[in-house]
């Protein structure tokens, strides 16, 4: 985090004054009453230019168009599959987005079957909550043994962090290979798996502190030296 | 009930636990207290303790409860069997069925139900000890609990109840004076503000009374309010 950022976020509760004025548009986790801007969540509050957004610090995933996330398949029905993507809205990915060519009356469980996992891109969410997954992705794909832990899904951004720096740095220095769901869940496979779920925790409780990049790095150095030991 | 005949509730300008009239009981909030639940609090004024827990949102069984496009809240108050003098008989009773539903239509005006659609948020309020004011304590647990939950509220909800005893309007009634008192009025309040969500009146007031005593509460909410906004931040610090 730059010394810029320090200075910008702010922890805000709800119905907590973020900025005063016309001049600021309102960003996600903020509503416009008056000429002023307030929380709507609890947070920390963030200025981009001109519009005003609180990154919250808890909550559950909503889906949406364009996100990846991890999903296990929880039924085989004849034409499509019913994916559980650690939301309250199950997600279906249908026959026609998949990468192979799908026979007549073929039993679809062949391609995948429960308790399988995906890395799978959203296609579309409806308004009434309908949820499409693709497996037409260059990224999509099927994940094979490894592990998922879970972190707040809201929390997401800080793991990846700017550019990707935070979790390059957990892949280079645990040699996993980690795959981040929007949706809070994280594979990984690799001989340090225990080091990265641990330094995944430590994100997790505390995505909320500055020079976190600087904590986790120190923690994967100690947690590599002892594990060397 | 009726009060011994010998038992005065002010002696000398201050109450039998030694307050000023418009003083409240020692107030401790803290969130997150709960790790099974999304969002929790306890709550603590004076004997009173309480804990409020949130799950979801998540989706609604039944199904029918559902709603297109918004979501709903559901409020489960009870009061634990230790948590008076005499047993309490567990389970829901008219009692708690009607505390459920006043926490719940006090909250409804401050969260953003149209960003979950078809889901439920539900809250569950335990009272683990009893001494008067169990539904403002309730629901500034509830609120807390909410928000710590991440759930979208345009402000938070404090309470806090006002009431008469011996002729006098009084703050924050305790245990014995609300036994033994003249009022009890319950006040939940928006933001610190003067928006009401929430009035109920037991007892009997005059309108000059009445407004001193509305008054007197909001007070009350505006100090609870602080503690609340400042348990958030201690969460995360």
């Amino acid at each position: 985090m730059t010394k810029d950022d320090k200075e910008d976020s702010k922890l805000v509760v709800p119905g907590e004054e973020i900025v005063s004025g016309l001049d600021y548009l309102v960003g996600a986790g903020t509503y416009r009453k008056g000429d002023k801007i307030y929380a709507k969540v609890i947070g920390l509050a963030k200025t981009s230019g001109r519009v005003v957004f609180v990154i919250p610090l808890n909550g559950i995933y909503m889906p949406k168009r364009g996100d990846y996330v991890i999903g296990e398949i929880s039924y085989v029905s004849f034409s499509n599959w019913k994916v559980e993507i650690n939301s309250p809205y199950d997600a279906t990915l249908p026959i026609s987005e998949i990468e192979e060519f799908v026979e007549k009356s073929a039993d679809l469980s062949k391609y995948f079957k429960v308790g399988d996992l995906i890395f799978a891109g959203v296609v579309s969410v409806t308004e009434g909550k309908i949820v499409q997954l693709t497996m037409k992705d260059s990224k999509a794909r099927k994940l094979y043994g490894g592990k998922v832990v879970n972190i707040t899904p809201t929390k997401v951004p800080r793991l990846i962090g700017k550019a990707g720096t935070m979790i390059n740095m957990i892949k280079d220095k645990t040699k996993c290979i980690i795959s981040v769901g929007q949706n809070g869940r994280v594979w990984m496979k690799g001989e340090k798996e225990n080091l990265a779920t641990d330094a995944i925790a430590l994100i997790d409780k505390f995505s909320h502190v500055n020079g976190l990049t600087d904590k986790v790095s120190e923690f994967l150095e100690k947690g590599d030296k002892n594990e060397k030991a | 009930m009726k009060k011994p005949d010998d038992m005065k509730l002010i002696v000398k300008g201050k109450r039998l636990d030694g307050r000023k009239l418009d003083e409240i009981r020692p107030v401790k909030i803290e969130a997150g207290v709960l790790g099974r639940a999304i969002g929790s609090a306890y709550v603590e004024v004076g004997g009173t303790k309480v804990i409020a827990g949130v799950h979801g949102p998540r989706g609604v069984y039944p199904k029918y409860l559902e709603k297109q496009g918004r979501a709903i809240l559901r409020v489960k108050y009870s009061m634990a069997p230790f948590s008076v003098n005499d047993r309490k008989r567990p389970g829901p009773d008219r009692r708690s069925v009607e505390l459920s539903k006043m926490i719940k239509h006090a909250l409804e005006p401050v969260i953003f139900f149209d960003e979950f659609p078809q889901l439920s948020i539900d809250l569950f309020v335990e009272v683990i000890q009893a001494d008067a004011g169990t539904r403002a304590a309730s629901i500034v647990a509830a609120s807390v609990a909410l928000a710590d939950a991440g759930i979208p509220m345009r402000a938070l909800v404090s309470s806090c109840a006002a009431g008469k005893i011996e002729g006098k309007i009084v703050l924050d009634l305790d245990g014995p004076e609300d036994n033994y008192g003249q009022a009890d009025l319950p006040v939940a309040v928006i933001d610190g503000t003067e928006e009401i969500s929430l009035l109920q009146l037991d007892g009997e007031l005059n309108e000059k009374e009445l407004k001193e005593a509305v008054q007197l509460a909001v007070s009350g909410c505006r100090v609870i309010h602080d503690k609340q906004k400042e348990a958030l931040r201690r969460r995360y610090q």
